[in-house]
């Protein structure tokens, strides 16, 4: 059994949503570390057209495995885990990356304040804190570029909007699975949840170096990854005033 | 004035294009709604090309001095134009639609792998 309790988390039905694309080496250890930190979590591996035995793997060790017939990309692959969530009434979900970057043990720090009620969507942020984070130039500038832009869309201090490790309450559930967006969805998520007045709150993680495989941002897609973030952004503002979210 | 020559080989273009596209209607290989744009078209480039004291008006309007066939030029290039454009919004739409099916199929396919998995158990 799990040695670490949460107050409040046996009380939720909780889901791990797990993107996975090509990462058969690294899928079922971010299963085993999910289960021996809390056997409680639903596992579901949105097996995103991988042409390798992602999805045979997680199979085996116990997940639920949702394969999508062909390549969706991370935004559609995540929307298909909140349906399913939404639809399977769980009322508290985690993205966990397939490729290992996100360390189980962090859970506790993105589950607290969703279980405390004092926020509907946690990140789990690489920059705050002291842990030291190395990457390219341009991937950098982005970073930086996204955290300062959404932060003054947001009216309140981000660091890390392209974090895709992150905890939700049913209300972001219930969004995210009429809505999610496309290609690189993370930064736009976050807005998303601000527009529709849901409480945002950022706590400092550690994240380990990928265990297999590659980052699919290489340097060149980092610089249309920048372009069309901030395009989507712009267009936001443009945007009427979202619907408000009915009650979960 | 238009050279009479550049009326006949635009009048016949644009007839000849109004042609294909009433045989790819007989032939139900344009929907409706897409067979409609394509003859308005035509009809449009049709009208422009043959009317030769219509286009040199349009053409004074439009300030277009000297070669007032250009109007003609600047009218097909305005309907590329739209049809891109508008092929770029159904292939946005087809492509949500499609992101949605999958997504449905891959969620079926689980619940009903489960399903059986249960019902195995259960007999």
């Amino acid at each position: 059994m799990t040695g670490v309790t949460l107050p409040g988390l046996a009380e939720r039905r909780r889901i791990a949503i797990v993107p996975a694309f090509n990462e058969e080496g690294s899928v079922a250890a971010v299963i085993d570390e999910i289960h021996s930190f809390d056997p409680g979590f639903e596992i579901v591996v949105i097996n995103d057209g991988s042409s390798d035995r992602t999805g045979e793997i997680a199979r085996s060790r116990g997940a639920r495995v949702i394969s999508l017939p062909f390549n969706l990309g991370i935004g559609a692959a995540m929307q298909t885990g909140f349906r399913f969530a939404q639809e399977n009434g769980f009322n508290l979900a985690v993205q966990i990356d397939g490729d290992g970057q996100h360390d189980p043990a962090e859970l506790p720090a993105i589950l607290s304040p969703v279980l405390a009620g004092e926020a509907d969507l946690v990140i789990g942020s690489r920059f705050l804190g002291d842990g030291a984070f190395r990457s390219s130039f341009t991937r950098r500038l982005g970073i930086r570029l996204f955290a300062w832009t959404v932060s003054a869309i947001a009216g309140q201090r981000l660091t890390d909007t392209t974090s895709g490790f992150r905890a939700v309450n049913r209300r972001g559930i219930v969004l995210f699975a009429a809505d999610y967006p496309r290609d690189y969805p993370e930064v736009e998520a976050t807005v998303m949840i601000v527009k529709h007045r849901l409480r945002l709150k950022e706590v400092p993680v550690q994240m380990r170096e990928r265990a297999t495989g590659r980052s699919s941002i290489t340097a060149l897609r980092s610089v249309y990854y920048i372009a069309k973030v901030l395009l989507a952004l712009f267009v936001d503002l443009f945007r009427r005033g979202e619907a408000p979210m009915e009650d979960a | 004035m238009t050279p009479i020559s550049v009326t006949i080989i635009a009048s016949l273009g644009a007839l000849g294009m109004l042609g294909v596209v009433f045989e790819l209607i007989r032939r139900r290989h344009l929907r409706e709604r897409y067979s409609l744009i394509w003859l308005l078209i035509g009809v449009v480039l049709l009208v422009l090309a043959a009317w030769r004291r219509g286009l040199n008006t349009l053409a004074g309007w439009m300030g277009v001095k000297g070669y007032p066939p250009s109007v003609i030029f600047a009218a097909l290039l305005f309907f590329v134009l739209i049809m891109l454009l508008h092929y770029s919004i159904v292939i946005s739409r087809l492509s949500d639609q499609n992101t949605t099916l999958a997504q449905r199929l891959a969620l079926l396919e689980e619940e009903q792998l489960r399903r059986s998995e249960e019902s195995r158990e259960d007999g």
